[in-house]
C-alpha cells in the first residue's frame, strides 16, 4: 500500500467522520426548527402567502398557541381553538397547576372578536398581565407574560 | 443516521488493516454485520417500547462504542497487554442487552423517583463494596475492583447512576428549602447551615472515598455532578461557589496529607522533570507520552493503523484518546469531542422538554455526569487538569463503565420518550375538560 493511497484513505475517513457529525446537526436542526418546507421556517415570506391556503387555522396575527414559559410546568405547549381556557389547581382545568400559590380555579382566557381575553376568577393571590394585576377581563397582546402564582404563560403565533 | 455509524466504523475498521498489514482484515465485514445487527436489535427495541425517543441518541452512541471497538482492536494488534477487542465485543453486547432490558422493564421513569433512599443506599452501599476484605481487590494502587470468581466488576460506576437518581429525587423534594431559605451576603444567597447538611455529606463521602480507595476520578465526579444537579435544582450561584470553595479545600488538603495526590499534582505541574518522568508507580511518563503522541498526530494525524500506541501505558483504558489524538490528529479528536457533545445536548434538551422536575433533574444530572467525565479524562490527557484516572465513557476498555453507560443512554432515550410524546389531543367538546398527564 503506497503512502498516498494511505493518505488518501486517511483524508476520507476524517471527511467521512465529520460527515456523519454534520448530518447529526443537521437532524437537531430539523428537530428545533422543522423540516425546511414547513412554511414556519422562513416567517418573512409568510405575510405575502395567500390566506387560502390555510383555511382553518385562525386569521393572521391572532395567537395560535399558549406556551409556559415559567415555573414547573415550562415548556407546555396548549393550541388555541374557540374554546376558552382554563387554569387552576382543579383537575378539571384545561391547564391544571400543581403550585400552592394558585386558587383551584385561578384564571381564564377565552377569545373574543379576534382577541384573547384573560379573567381572574376571583383568585386569591391574583393574576398579573406583564406586572399590572387583571381586575377586570383585559386583552392579552401576543408575547405578553400573564403569571399566576410561579407560572408563566404568554399567547404565541 | 444508524447505518452511516455503523458504516463508518466500519470504514474505520478496514482503514486500521491497511495501515498495519496494507489489507483489508478478514473481519471486516463479520464484525460490522455483528454489530449491525446488535444496534438494529437496540433499535427494534427502541421503536417498539419507546417510539418516540431522541432519534439521535442511539446512531451517535453507536459510533463513539464501534469507534472504541476499533481503537481497541487496533492497540491489541500492536500486542499491548490487556487491550482485548473480542472481550469489549462482548461486554458491548451485555450493554446492548441491558439497554433493551432497562427500556423494557423501565415503563415509566418517574417510578424511579419511588426509590429515592433505596437508590442512594445502593449507590453508597456499591461505593464501600471494593474495601470489604473478602471481594474487595486491588489495582495498581487503587482498589475500586470486587472480584467475584474470573469476574472483576469496579461498583463506583453503577453507583453513579444510583446516586445520580438519588440526588434527582432528593432535590425534587427539598429543592425549595434549598433556593428559598437563607440569608444574604456579599451579592449572594447563603443558604440556611442545615440545608447545607447533604453537600457536606456528599463532600465528606467523596473525600472519604478519594481517602480509602485512592480513586481520584470517581470522587470528583461525584461531587461535581451533585453540585451541577444542585444548581439545575436551584438556580443559585452561590451553590457552584460553595461547591467550588469545598473541593479546593478538600483537594489541597488532600494533596497535603496524602502521598498519591501529591504525585498526581507534582506530575501535573512538571511533567518533564526526570525524577518524576523515571518514577516507577504514578510517574509522568504515561503522560508525556501521550502528549508526544498527541503532538505527532498534529492536525490530520498518522492514520489509523500507523501511530505508536503501544508507547503509551495503559493506552486501551485511561489514554485512548490520546491514541485517537495521534492517529486521527486534532481533525479526528474534535469530531469525536463534537459527537460526545451531540449526546450531551440531546440529554440537556430531554431535560428542557421533560415535563416533571424529576425527570428534569435526572436527564441533566445523567448529561452533566457524561459532559463531566469526558471534561475529567479529555482534560486529564491533555493536562488541563491533574489526571485522574477514569474511563473515556463508551471508548475505554472495560466493561463495568460500558454496561452503566449503556444504562444511562436508556434512561435518557425513556425519558426522551415520556416527554416528546405528543400530548392527548384535545377533547373540542364543550362540557368536556381535557386532562393533562404529567
Amino acid at each position: 500500500m503506497s503512502e498516498l493511497a494511505l493518505l488518501l484513505i486517511r483524508l476520507a475517513f476524517l471527511a467521512v467522520l465529520w460527515f456523519f457529525v454534520i448530518a447529526a446537526v443537521g437532524v437537531i436542526r430539523t428537530d428545533l426548527f422543522g423540516p425546511r418546507t414547513a412554511p414556519s421556517a422562513n416567517p418573512r415570506k409568510l405575510p405575502t402567502k395567500p390566506a387560502k391556503n390555510i383555511p382553518a387555522k385562525p386569521k393572521r396575527g391572532e395567537p395560535r398557541q399558549m406556551v409556559v414559559t415559567g415555573g414547573p410546568l415550562q415548556g407546555t405547549i396548549i393550541n388555541l381553538t374557540e374554546q376558552p381556557i382554563t387554569i387552576g389547581r382543579a383537575t378539571d382545568s384545561t391547564l391544571v397547576l400543581s403550585d400552592d400559590y394558585a386558587s383551584s380555579r385561578h384564571a381564564q382566557l377565552f377569545p373574543q372578536d379576534g382577541q384573547w381575553i384573560v379573567e381572574d376568577l376571583g383568585s386569591t393571590n391574583g393574576t398579573y398581565l406583564d406586572r399590572s394585576k387583571v381586575t377586570r377581563p383585559t386583552p392579552v397582546p401576543l408575547g405578553t407574560p400573564v403569571r399566576i402564582g410561579k407560572t408563566v404563560i404568554e399567547l404565541r403565533k | 443516521m444508524l447505518a452511516l455509524a455503523i458504516v463508518v466504523v466500519m470504514a474505520a475498521y478496514a482503514s486500521v488493516g491497511l495501515g498495519i498489514d496494507g489489507q483489508i482484515p478478514s473481519g471486516t465485514f463479520t464484525y460490522g454485520l455483528g454489530l449491525a445487527a446488535l444496534m438494529f436489535a437496540a433499535y427494534g427495541v427502541l421503536a417498539k417500547w419507546a417510539p418516540w425517543a431522541d432519534p439521535l441518541l442511539l446512531p451517535l452512541v453507536t459510533l463513539v462504542n464501534g469507534l472504541g471497538l476499533v481503537f481497541i482492536y487496533r492497540i491489541e494488534q500492536t500486542g499491548q497487554a490487556g487491550a482485548s477487542a473480542s472481550q469489549q465485543i462482548l461486554w458491548t453486547a451485555l450493554g446492548v442487552v441491558m439497554f433493551s432490558a432497562t427500556l423494557i422493564v423501565l415503563k415509566d421513569h418517574r417510578t424511579l423517583q419511588r426509590f429515592t433512599y433505596t437508590m442512594g443506599f445502593i449507590g453508597l452501599a456499591l461505593l464501600v463494596m471494593p474495601l470489604l476484605p473478602v471481594i474487595g481487590d486491588s489495582v495498581n494502587g487503587a482498589s475500586i475492583w470486587i472480584r467475584i470468581g474470573p469476574f472483576t466488576y469496579q461498583p463506583a460506576e453503577m453507583a453513579k447512576l444510583a446516586l445520580v437518581i438519588f440526588f434527582a429525587g432528593y432535590l425534587v423534594a427539598k429543592r425549595d428549602v434549598l433556593a428559598l431559605a437563607g440569608r444574604r451576603l456579599f451579592f449572594i444567597d447563603l443558604p440556611r447551615v442545615r440545608d447545607l447538611g447533604p453537600v457536606i455529606i456528599t463532600w465528606g463521602l467523596s473525600l472519604g472515598v478519594l481517602v480509602l480507595q485512592k480513586d481520584l476520578g470517581s470522587s470528583l465526579l461525584v461531587f461535581g455532578t451533585f453540585i451541577a444537579m444542585l444548581y439545575i435544582a436551584t438556580q443559585r450561584t452561590s451553590w457552584v461557589l460553595i461547591g467550588v470553595l469545598l473541593f479546593v479545600g478538600g483537594a489541597m488538603l488532600a494533596g497535603q496529607v496524602f502521598g498519591h495526590v501529591q504525585d498526581r499534582f507534582e506530575v501535573w505541574l512538571d511533567p518533564g522533570n526526570p525524577a518524576f518522568y523515571e518514577r516507577e508507580l504514578g510517574g509522568s511518563a504515561q503522560l508525556m507520552q501521550g502528549l508526544f503522541a498527541m503532538g505527532s498526530g498534529g492536525i490530520l494525524g498518522t492514520g489509523l493503523g500507523q501511530g505508536f500506541p503501544r508507547e503509551i501505558p495503559l493506552s486501551f483504558s485511561d489514554f485512548i484518546i490520546a491514541v485517537v489524538g495521534e492517529e486521527l490528529g486534532l481533525t479526528g479528536l474534535m469530531a469525536l469531542l463534537m459527537v460526545y457533545a451531540l449526546i450531551v445536548q440531546r440529554g440537556l434538551r430531554t431535560a428542557l422538554a421533560a415535563r416533571d422536575p424529576f425527570s428534569k433533574l435526572l436527564a441533566g444530572g445523567l448529561s452533566f455526569l457524561l459532559a463531566w467525565q469526558v471534561f475529567i479524562i479529555v482534560g486529564g490527557v491533555t493536562r488541563l487538569i491533574p489526571l485522574t484516572g477514569l474511563v473515556t465513557p463508551f471508548m475505554s476498555a472495560g466493561g463495568s463503565a460500558l454496561l452503566t453507560n449503556w444504562i444511562l443512554i436508556a434512561l435518557l432515550v425513556r425519558m426522551s420518550d415520556a416527554a416528546r410524546r405528543p400530548p392527548p389531543q384535545a377533547i373540542q367538546n364543550e362540557g368536556l375538560t381535557q386532562v393533562f398527564t404529567r
